[in-house]
């Protein structure tokens, strides 16, 4: 794609508010559509600045998972957050079916980590006890099932999976159809989505946040910042420290095929409409997000090909690569600034599983002006103390 | 465990560009291997050149044809090493650490994976046909005219009663022309070239006169107008049925008509075979006359990828006989940049080449500007399907840019196309022009499909039978997994 | 409906490949792609499509357009005009995305 130098931009979607927004969602991915479709339930002039169709849209890669088990690790209270999360999904699909008539793919029947060598076995085990063993944690029943009782909940499981922790509270969504119901929402309730809106300067000025775009200025009370990697410059400008990382993963996707799998492995689900993915790999290798490296992929492969043996024979269609929005510590930094109140930021890596949450608690929270004092586990000040210690 | 050969210099395609250049290079002692899909060289404008039942009748397909043997017998004489039936899905820098510089190469054969090491690549996967998205264009029966070649020389098959030839350009014609040298009735050839497209290409003329062309093509037109009903002007066409075409429906002079048809055979152009190109990271760009995406390639036959090169229709449409020339020279330039020959060797002999290829591309801007596809043929509305895979609709597409939707790889995410198994082959051009259409931008300006390895389908257990490494365990196994 | 030459018919005296085609003896050429051969045997369609069940056949004959997918010997999804006959080989029409497990 070419740069056009600002003097022969093409012309901008037409905005349907032309005045100063409530609020304004820089970032148009999973994270900032959901907090601006939540946004928009509680105000009336809400806008998300985007970027252009080559961006790297760590969206595009997400895997689907509405995923409760495994998270946590080291910090309790994100696994209140991921279950409160999984609660309220019902609420936001039933909520986007309303507003466009289209359903994003949720199915929270349950869901299986599987464990493919003893060693494996053993130590998710150990994970897991400890996992929910820890003070505070949200707890929830889960069970390490072995192959006999696998063999019942997935067809064709195959001979090398020695076992699998299974709990009623996973689930899988839809990310594309996610993506593309919350869009039609944003038409729908005129909410104004301007791609080709890259924000390069914040200013505050009388109360106001100015954001500086290609286009001119746009004007809101208050603003979030919901860039994926971006948010680290971005950040910069309202005094916000957010240290975020890229952590490419690379996922496999095979044809459609007739309807089996209805209990999604963390690794190995199969879309509603038929296609299946396989995930998924977590390698830092910078920012490299258009190259897809093969022995990942037989890796990848490998792993889903020992899960269910039948699907050898069907054929890898495409694959892909996105960098996840990782932090320091991988969980997710939710803050107001404190040098720029009205400023936000929201990041994680788990956009689908949030997604929920940040539409129907985060956004409120944004107008409503602050964060509640259980959030600030979410804030950056848990770096420095890491640091200090 | 799979075997890995290697070698210098990977030629992938058996076509023209391909054929020359994998039997100059290997005569420099470039240690050479020519991949092709096809059971046998010639790629597509000489399919079946060894094997076609066509031989024991040379008149039906014609001279131009069969003067492609005249690159068989070097290129199997010349030592390189060759592959048929292999299909290329990946090519990726080496990750070994030993394996200094270079690159995989995952390919199928036969159903089952193979890998190869290469230090420098050159890719020549011609052309494919130019999408024609017309209503009815998905339905059995409507193949395109190079399918109809393919039949012909591949297997000497050819179309019975009701039989229409629509669109514009050489290859439909010469199609229609082999047809009458066997002796088959085409009940109608509609040709969509719009009036006064002859006044607009009129300024290129003077090197169509010049070229070789010129002779051949006016005889062949004589020929097929003479034998054919032509209808010039066709602006709109739709092929009619339930589950298998019926009749085909065509305006042509403001009036509209309707012809029984069993086959339809369409073709407005070629376009490069850019997938592979695009996912190894070769930059594209926006070709305005031709109107599809090219990689961009210098003199020599260089991308802005190290030791990735590009030669014949695949680095841009010019001809059979420019992809031969083509292929020398970037032949050439592979064998000085594996150190076999200097760059005053190079040069001296690329000349002769130099020459020939800029003879054989005269007077391809009067037939560019002539047979570019038009509007209503390459900008579909309504129900006509765009992603043949997917079924996506043009309306559905024209809908989602109306919601914001700036570009091809967000339109990909929100409908799906460009999904299937043809990783956009068949309508990557047309979804970055109807984007462009509805948002009144430049295609450039839209922008293309971002690919990635494989380009093209291989199977689970085939992508499992790869090597894996260290690396590639622990970043997908990860017995304490974080979060 | 398409029909050999009579160059294609004389290749195929004495060397013809007998398969079968949705359970129906057919006798094509060596060499003949299975789109090829189910094209000569009166075959436009070769599918129905998983998306919307629409009827499907070949189109290109080069391999990129992905439309030609038909079952061969039980396996899904083949491309036929990438894949020569061979004597013996069932060929079969296949309806919508394919069975993991037959």
């Amino acid at each position: 794609m070419s740069e056009t130098d600002a003097g022969t931009l093409p012309p901008p979607r037409a905005r349907h508010h032309k005045g100063i927004y409530d609020a304004v969602v820089i970032g148009g991915g999973l994270v900032g559509s959901a907090i601006a479709f939540g946004l928009r339930q509680c105000a009336e002039h809400i806008a998300v600045l985007d970027e252009g169709d080559v961006a790297f849209r760590a969206s595009r890669g997400n895997f689907g998972l509405v995923w409760v088990q495994s998270k946590g690790m080291g910090m309790p209270a994100y696994g209140h957050w991921t279950m409160s999360s999984k609660e309220l999904w019902p609420k936001l699909a039933e909520r986007l079916q309303e507003i466009t008539g289209l359903e994003v793919g949720l199915e929270q029947k349950g869901g299986l980590h599987p464990v493919l060598t003893e060693q494996e076995y053993e130590s998710r085990i150990e994970f897991m006890n400890k996992l929910l063993s820890q003070p505070g944690m949200v707890q929830y029943d889960w069970k390490m099932l072995d192959r006999k009782e696998l063999q019942d909940m997935v067809p064709g499981i195959g001979p090398e999976v020695v076992g699998a922790t299974w709990t009623n509270v996973d689930g899988v969504a839809n990310p594309l159809k996610m993506l593309r119901a919350l869009h039609t929402a944003f038409d729908q309730q005129k909410l104004d989505y301007l791609p080709l809106h890259p924000v390069s300067e914040i200013d505050k000025i009388n109360e106001v946040f100015e954001l500086t775009t290609p286009h001119g200025i746009i004007r809101a009370h208050k603003v979030v910042l919901a860039s994926g990697l971006s948010n680290q410059k971005l950040g910069e400008k309202v005094g916000l420290s957010i240290p975020v990382r890229p952590q490419r993963g690379q996922i496999v996707v095979l044809e459609r095929t007739d309807r089996i799998l209805h209990t999604p492995f963390s690794t190995l689900r199969q879309m509603d409409e038929g296609t299946w993915l396989i995930g998924d790999s977590q390698e830092e290798a910078g920012y490299a997000d258009g190259v897809v490296g093969l022995p990942v992929l037989a890796t990848l492969a490998d792993r889903a090909a020992r899960t269910i043996p039948a699907l050898r024979s069907v054929r890898v269609v495409r694959s892909w690569s996105a960098l996840r929005v990782m932090s320091k510590d991988g969980f997710p930094i939710y803050e107001q600034s404190t040098t720029y109140p009205g400023a936000f930021v929201a990041t994680c890596h788990s956009g689908v599983t949030l997604a929920a949450a940040h539409a129907l608690r985060i956004a409120p929270m944004v107008i409503e002006g602050s964060l509640p004092d259980d959030m600030s586990v979410f804030s950056t000040r848990r770096f420095h103390v890491q640091e200090a210690a | 465990m799979i075997a890995i050969h290697t070698c210098e210099l990977l030629v992938v395609g058996a076509g023209p560009a391909g054929l020359a250049a994998a039997t100059l290079a290997a005569g420099l002692g470039v240690d050479t291997m020519l991949l092709d899909e096809q059971p046998s060289p010639g790629g597509q404008i000489y399919r079946a050149i060894t094997s076609s039942p066509l031989r024991a009748n040379k008149k039906i397909l014609g001279e131009d044809y069969w003067s492609g043997e005249s690159l068989i017998g070097p290129f199997q004489a010349s030592g390189a090493k060759y592959e048929p039936g292999a299909t290329v899905w990946a090519i990726s820098r080496m990750t070994a650490p030993e394996l200094a510089g270079g690159f995989e190469v995952g390919y199928s054969v036969g159903g089952e994976a193979r890998m190869l090491h290469a230090k420098h690549v050159l890719l020549a996967t011609g052309a494919q046909e130019r999408p024609f998205p017309i209503p009815g264009w998905t339905l059995p029966g409507v193949i395109t005219a190079g399918a109809a070649q393919i039949l012909l020389k591949t297997a000497g098959v050819v179309p019975g009663d009701r039989t229409v030839l629509a669109g514009s350009g050489p290859l439909l014609y010469l199609v229609a022309w082999q047809y009458l040298n066997a002796g088959i009735k085409v009940d109608a050839l509609l040709d969509t070239t719009p009036a006064g497209r002859l006044g607009k290409a009129l300024p290129h003329v003077w090197g169509f006169l010049r070229s070789a062309y010129l002779a051949k093509g006016l005889k062949l037109l004589r020929a097929v107008k003479a034998n054919i009903k032509v209808i010039q002007h066709v602006s709109a066409i739709e092929a009619l049925g339930q589950d298998k075409l019926e009749a085909v429906r065509y305006t042509a002079n403001g009036q509209q008509h309707t012809l029984q048809a069993d086959q339809l055979m369409l073709h407005q152009g070629v376009i490069p075979n850019i997938n592979l190109s695009q996912a190894v990271g070769v930059t594209l760009r926006w070709n305005d006359l031709l109107m599809c995406w090219e990689p961009q390639v210098d003199d020599w036959g260089n991308t802005n990828i190290d030791q990735i090169g590009i030669a014949g229709d695949g680095a841009g449409i010019a001809g059979a006989w420019a992809a031969e020339h083509r292929g020398r020279i970037a032949a050439l330039e592979a064998a000085r940049q594996l150190g076999k020959i200097d760059q005053a060797r190079r040069d001296s002999m690329a000349r002769p080449h130099i020459d020939a290829y800029a003879r054989a591309v005269r007077g391809r801007e009067f037939f560019d500007t002539m047979y570019q596809a038009p509007d209503p043929f390459r900008l579909p509305t309504g129900d006509t399907v765009v992603c043949r895979c997917e079924e996506v609709t043009a309306g559905q597409i024209r809908e989602t840019v109306k919601l914001g939707c700036p570009g091809p790889n967000q339109m990909k995410s929100f409908l799906r196309c460009g999904m299937g198994p043809c990783q956009g082959r068949f309508c990557s051009v047309t979804v970055t022009e109807l984007i462009a259409d509805e948002r009144g931008v430049s295609p450039e300006e839209v922008g293309h499909y971002r690919l990635r390895f494989p380009t093209k389908p291989l199977t689970l257990g085939e992508l499992a039978s790869l090597p894996q490494t260290d690396a590639s365990r622990q970043a997908v196994v990860r017995l304490k997994k974080p979060v | 409906m398409y029909k050999r030459l009579p160059e294609s018919e004389q290749a195929m005296t004495g060397h013809a490949v007998a398969v079968t085609i949705n359970g129906e003896p057919v006798h094509c050429r060596q060499g003949d792609s299975v789109a090829a051969a189910l094209l000569a045997a009166g075959h436009a369609d070769c599918r129905d499509t998983p998306v919307k069940g629409v009827a499907r056949g070949p189109f290109c004959m080069m391999g990129v357009c992905y439309d030609c997918l038909v079952t061969i010997d039980g396996q899904p999804n083949q491309q036929g005009c990438m894949i020569q006959v061979r004597p013996g080989m069932v060929i079969e029409r296949q309806q919508g995305a394919r069975k993991v497990m037959a």
